[in-house]
């Protein structure tokens, strides 16, 4: 279901809306899906990812998990990779964009591989942080929509709320670059230009595993 | 021994959930948790499962200590928790592979099937389980919590909102898996915890109002007998009271009375005698068998009084 609207939503903004088609830009490039995939996967993956643990606990399962032979880290890694191999799968459809792209440029192949490349890791990397503040969300609450709606919430903050309070006044000249380099945005954009700099890497992984421990954290909190 | 537990206490901000509670079960016992809502029973067994560690106190289940040793009890329980949560979406078969799966079963395909027929699931195991009834569910429960054959079975309340046929089928069920298995199962159904347990613990309000086992409990409150008299017409009380070994005479009915005696001793042939001595007949004499249910009440409103 959330495989279908993202593909959908993402293939109508490529092909056929006028304004963002490829086929009106007249070059042959696949920056509007790395464009408005972080917006479309700010709404998508906290739909995945609403039900991980809100939904056991709403229904008592959760009871049934914790009793039997695992430990929270392995209840945890599970609810999380199984988020991320959603959204994997919803990524790889989209090859077909990249190879149409490919063939129909003029001459064929005519397209910078190394920023789709480094678009597509981007691209995942962001979607495992967002997987991981999702899960975490979903940890806290009971309640499906407010896992949806907090995890929305903070996954457009870290994304987008670091580059606007780096632009006030007040940040100008001084540390700027710090505070926008707190945020998603900046690292995305960085490997987007097919610069896969372990810096950026570093960021999206310990960013996913700060929030995967803070789940584990939270999970534990029903001992105390 | 098989579980010992020893001084539980759970507090749950200022509440005791739980007070100072101490209990043995031997291998291959049953043991009833009963108790009115709200006692402690359900605490007690998520202490025990390692869902969560007690304030204070220990528990020691199969040699080994809740809270040191969570990975290893775990493996050793088989736990059904109260409401019986299951995941609606998957296929029986489907969730009970899952959960040989959990526990690493080497032959998952022969347990799963061995169970399927062990609670009587063979015309279900293709179904979704949300489609199924609540009897069903309660089997799906039962096997999973018995999939990797445990040492110690938990049950909370695994009879509640049953219909009576399948009360009498999940009933026999655990009195079938007794031989090897210790058992701890709660309920507020007396009849249930009479029937099935070899050992009763009474809990209320968190603590501990009996324990012991089910016959020695039922003597324990009964000085005399409780006799229940019909006639086939009226007799004054003072013409009964008048019997030896009668302390008290209770008018239950026009025609039927209620008789206690002082003692353990028989005194159905002296109330004969009198009875018809003044040119009456009886139509019925029995002795009341005092049952759980009278204790569970004599001892919950003692508790009450206080």
């Amino acid at each position: 279901m959330v495989l279908v609207i993202f593909l959908l939503i993402t293939g109508l903004f490529m092909w056929v809306f006028s304004d963002t088609s490829v086929i009106n830009y007249n070059y042959a490039s696949m920056g509007q899906l790395f464009s408005i995939g972080p917006l479309v996967f700010l709404f998508l993956i906290p739909a995945v990812t609403m039900q991980a643990f809100a939904d056991e606990k709403q229904k008592g399962t959760m009871e049934f998990l914790t009793t039997k032979p695992l430990s929270d880290l392995q209840i945890v890694g599970g609810k999380y990779f199984a988020c991320l191999t959603l959204v994997f799968f919803a990524l790889l459809p989209t090859l077909v964009y990249y190879f149409s792209i490919y063939y129909l440029g003029s001459p064929i192949g005519n397209l910078d591989n190394g920023a789709v490349i480094g678009s597509y890791i981007g691209l995942f990397l962001l979607s495992a942080v967002y997987c991981a503040v999702g899960v975490f969300m979903s940890s806290i609450t009971d309640n499906q929509i407010v896992a949806f709606i907090l995890t929305a919430f903070s996954c457009f903050i870290l994304y987008f709320a670091f580059s606007f309070v780096s632009e006030l006044p007040m940040f100008f000249g001084t540390l700027d670059d710090v505070v926008k380099s707190i945020g998603l945005e900046y690292h995305y954009d960085n490997i987007s230009k097919g610069r896969i700099d372990t810096r950026d890497i570093v960021y999206f992984l310990s960013m996913s595993f700060l929030f995967i421990w803070c789940t584990v954290v939270s999970l534990d909190k029903r001992r105390w | 021994m098989s579980i010992e537990v020893r001084g539980l206490t759970k507090i749950y901000g200022a509440q005791k959930a739980i007070d100072d509670i101490s209990f043995d079960v031997k291998k291959g016992e049953i043991l009833g948790l009963l108790g009115p809502n709200g006692a402690g029973k359900t605490t007690t067994m998520k202490i025990l499962t390692c869902y969560m560690p007690a304030s204070s106190g220990s528990a020691i289940i199969c040699g080994l200590e809740a809270g040191k040793h969570d990975a290893d009890i775990k493996k050793k329980i088989g736990y059904l928790p109260e409401h019986n949560p299951l995941y609606g979406t998957m296929y029986v078969q489907e969730y009970l592979h899952f959960v040989a799966q959990i526990h690493k079963l080497s032959n998952k395909r022969a347990r799963v099937s061995e169970l399927i027929s062990l609670v009587g699931l063979e015309r279900e195991y293709k179904k979704k389980i949300s489609a199924l009834s609540k009897g069903y569910k309660q089997r799906i429960g039962l096997a999973q919590a018995m999939i990797h054959d445990p040492e110690v079975l938990i049950l909370d309340e695994p009879i509640s909102g049953l219909d009576p046929n399948q009360l009498i089928e999940i009933r026999s069920l655990i009195s079938s898996l007794k031989k090897d298995k210790t058992i701890i199962f709660s309920s507020h159904i007396l009849q249930e915890v009479e029937s099935v347990s070899d050992k009763v613990v009474i809990l209320d309000k968190g603590k501990i109002v009996a324990d012991d086992k089910i016959a020695s409990l039922s003597q324990q409150q009964t000085v005399g007998l409780t006799l229940q008299l019909e006639l086939l017409s009226e007799i004054s009380e003072e013409v009964l009271q008048s019997i030896e070994g009668i302390s008290k005479v209770h008018k239950s009915g026009p025609k039927s009375y209620t008789l206690l005696t002082t003692d353990q001793r028989d005194v159905r042939e002296h109330v004969f005698d009198k009875v018809v001595e003044n040119g009456n007949k009886i139509l019925g004499l029995e002795v009341q068998k005092k049952s759980l249910e009278s204790v569970f009440k004599s001892f919950t409103q003692e508790e009450n009084r206080k």
